[in-house]
């Protein structure tokens, strides 16, 4: 199963690759990673995309609270929370197609951000899911580019994720 | 007071309270070697390689459970320390281990001896640290020791660049009494329910059995499971990381468990209705086969380690705690408790441990004309009345060591149970010599290991560390033959060595005494004689019967019910290898 763990850790050098080489030190997958410092400045804020088995996931959020520098984590997957990933898209854009991919992105709530004679580049958030029908929305022969944030989220409610 | 980087990591040693630093010097710790030679509380011992430093240190903490100390330099002298940190790493070993670096502004540039020692030891350490400021080394150092020794326990690298301890650069010195980080909190105290729900599962059990590990030695928790297994007069089984901390000749005690354990421990684990495993991690050479693995148990798990529980095997109760509370808690549960552990069912438990027992797994031939190594061990824990430190390499004479040599007390059996070093016991006996300099230190050890840190040999002199080598020269990497006689049909790949020192002379040319024995009855002399030499180093180096395997053995890919036992006793001087 699809898990977002969301870790708290101190924003220190070599932080991130004791996370790294966590997981491919003991075999587990990490769909995405993103990172950035927090309000906070000491400390960081990490979400990882990860799959497997319950018992896979028990442990890898044991061994990463484990880490010394890791202060905190929740695995979002465990209650409701909100996950968005910010996508572009530079896709070819000449003829009919401009029309056809302007009305595309509005469908889908993106944004024209760049214009060439030729090209568009579209800005969108949203689930993952999202993205991906609107990547499978546009001819593929016509897009030159997709660049994805991996996703990042929050818990809803008044609990949150801190010191 | 205002002290210069060198001086303020010597400083804080002292203050920590170390004892001994094993190291090795280079360039980029020349400063500290100058501020180690203006001070006369540490004591420096010099090393023939960073590796032995590493399992010297580790050796010290391990017999004494205070942390191990190592000073390498940068490069060649930080990747040779590597192999003795993985080893304490592995075995949950408290050490402090600092590691010159180049300076600062040239760390990315290649410089000389400059290696990424943060990244290289960053998956066999349980943190590391960069000093990139001289007035935070003492507080790093703090930290250091903070985390190395509390929780469960492990080696720490402090990674040292050369600029950080230039002695024209004086800061103010303070150490700090006491340090806190903020993502690392150590201390837990155990679910009280889950004790008391274990506690009467425990006590309502018909086939229980205690299975007892490292942790038990680590957490100085030996006399609270002692009282805990006679209490309830349940069977114990102990790891191999756990030997000695309940008596080996208690009654209670059916030996150690898993690949190389006894028969009846492995057979009363397997039957079992409830499991009591205390610190130990249900390592892959305990369980054998994990679909095979305790198939009728209700599984019980007292671990500091979170992420030792439900790791390979998935367990019923966990608790999460330091093993010495949690076991007084227990007690106090068990004396409370309504329920009393069912005399009859315990007396039919024995009774069929007793059936397993008459096996005799561990008989070997004593009529034998060729040493046997079995019969070394034996010979050695009477002359040494069973109080000996021993210490050991990995293979065939691990093993037996592990077999036959009855510990009674913890932190006598020093070995790298997880990571398998050969090498290790030299340079670990020459730490625990150290440490208990009045006690007799041996380290079982075979011809192949023995070779990996025989320069070991020099510091023992140099620190007149007298230890008794008791090398079982089978003239093979006997348990790497054994394997390959079982499961590759006598192909024996590279398991000999044709051209094997003679240890005697070697022995000479290092300042120590050499023997060599080739018969089964000078063996018990020769070890009387060489530990009635208290003030030299001896190297028995006894020609054993090169055809002897351990027994009993769970093969890969089998159960504990599934044990291949000794066949036939029948003298073995007529079994030729193919």
């Amino acid at each position: 199963m699809r898990h977002i763990i969301s870790i708290l850790i101190e924003n220190e050098s070599g932080a991130l690759s004791r996370v790294a080489g966590l997981f491919s030190a003991r075999g587990y997958n990490i769909e995405s990673l993103t990172v950035a410092a927090t309000e906070d400045p000491s400390l960081s804020r990490m979400t990882l995309v990860t799959r497997g088995s319950e018992e896979i996931i028990e442990q890898i959020t044991k061994q990463l609270n484990k880490l010394i520098d890791v202060v905190r984590l929740i695995d979002l997957a465990e209650s409701f929370h909100i996950e968005r990933e910010l996508m572009m898209v530079k896709i070819k854009a000449t003829g009919e197609l401009r029309d056809e991919i302007r009305s595309m992105a509005d469908i889908f709530r993106g944004k024209i951000i760049d214009v060439t004679p030729t090209t568009y580049i579209v800005e969108m958030t949203g689930s993952s899911e999202k993205l991906d029908a609107f990547v499978d929305a546009i001819d593929s022969d016509s897009i030159i580019e997709v660049v994805r944030s991996g996703p990042t989220g929050i818990s809803r409610g008044e609990k949150g994720l801190h010191l | 007071m205002e002290l210069s980087g060198a001086q303020i990591l010597v400083q804080s040693l002292i203050d920590e309270g170390v004892e001994y630093i094993f190291g090795y010097p280079g360039g980029a710790v020349l400063h500290l070697y100058d501020a180690l030679y203006q001070q006369e509380d540490i004591k420096h011992v010099l090393v023939r390689h960073e590796q032995g430093a590493t399992h010297a240190a580790d050796g010290y903490a391990r017999s004494t459970g205070k942390p191990g100390v190592v000073l390498v330099t940068s490069g060649p002298g930080a990747t040779n320390a590597v192999t003795g940190i993985a080893t304490a790493y592995m075995d949950s070993i408290p050490m402090v281990i600092i590691s010159g670096q180049v300076s600062l502004p040239v760390i990315g540039s290649d410089a000389f001896q400059e290696v990424d020692m943060i990244g290289i030891t960053r998956p066999c350490v349980k943190h590391n640290f960069l000093v990139k400021d001289v007035t935070k080394l003492a507080e790093t150092i703090k930290k250091a020791f903070y985390v190395a020794t509390t929780g469960r326990p492990g080696p720490v690298v402090i990674d040292v660049p050369k600029d950080i301890t230039a002695p024209h650069i004086k800061v103010p010195y303070e150490y700090p009494k006491q340090v806190t980080i903020r993502s690392y909190n150590p201390v837990v105290t155990a679910d009280k329910g889950q004790i008391k729900k274990a506690v009467e599962l425990l006590l309502s059990a018909q086939k229980p059995i205690i299975y007892s590990g490292g942790g038990v030695v680590l957490g100085e928790a030996s006399k609270e499971l002692t009282e805990f297994t006679r209490t309830l007069g349940y069977p114990i089984t102990n790891t191999l990381m756990g030997l000695g901390a309940f008596p080996a000749t208690d009654k209670q005690n059916i030996g150690m468990l898993g690949m190389h354990g006894t028969y009846e421990a492995n057979m009363a684990m397997h039957e079992s209705d409830v499991i009591i495993a205390i610190g130990a991690r249900f390592d892959d050479r305990v369980t054998g086969k994990l679909d095979l693995f305790c198939p009728y148990a209700k599984i019980i798990h007292i671990d500091i380690d979170p992420a030792s529980i439900s790791k390979t095997v998935r367990v019923d109760i966990p608790i999460v705690g330091e093993v010495k509370p949690v076991l007084e808690l227990m007690m106090e549960f068990i004396k409370e408790s309504s329920t009393k552990p069912n005399k009859k069912a315990m007396e039919l438990w024995w009774q069929q441990i007793a059936e397993w027992q008459a096996v005799d797994c561990l008989q070997f031939d004593r009529e034998s004309l060729l040493i046997k190594p079995q019969y070394v061990i034996e010979q050695l824990y009477d002359v040494t009345k069973g109080d000996a430190y021993v210490t050991s390499d990995v293979g065939q004479h691990q093993m037996w060591a592990a077999q036959y040599y009855r510990f009674d007390k913890p932190r006598r059996w020093i070995n790298s149970g997880g990571l398998g070093t050969m090498g290790f016991g030299l340079p670990a006996a020459i730490g625990v010599k150290l440490a208990h300099p009045d006690a007799d230190v041996a380290c079982v050890t075979g011809e192949a290991s023995i070779q990996m840190c025989i320069q070991e040999l020099s510091t023992a002199l140099q620190y007149k560390t007298p230890i008794k080598i008791i090398n079982l020269n089978n003239r093979y990497m006997g348990m790497v033959r054994q394997w390959q006689e079982f499961t590759y049909e006598c192909r024996y790949s590279h398991s000999y060595m044709d051209t094997i020192p003679d240890f005697v002379k070697l022995a000479e040319a290092y300042g120590h005494v050499g023997i060599r024995i080739d018969k089964p009855e000078e063996v018990r002399p020769a070890l009387e004689s060489a530990f009635s030499m208290k003030d030299r180093t001896v190297f028995l180096d006894i020609m054993t019967d090169r055809t002897e395997n351990v027994y009993p053995m769970i093969e890969a890919g089998k159960g504990h019910h599934d044990m291949k036992l000794r066949v036939a006793l029948g003298s073995t001087t007529d079994r030729e290898l193919a």
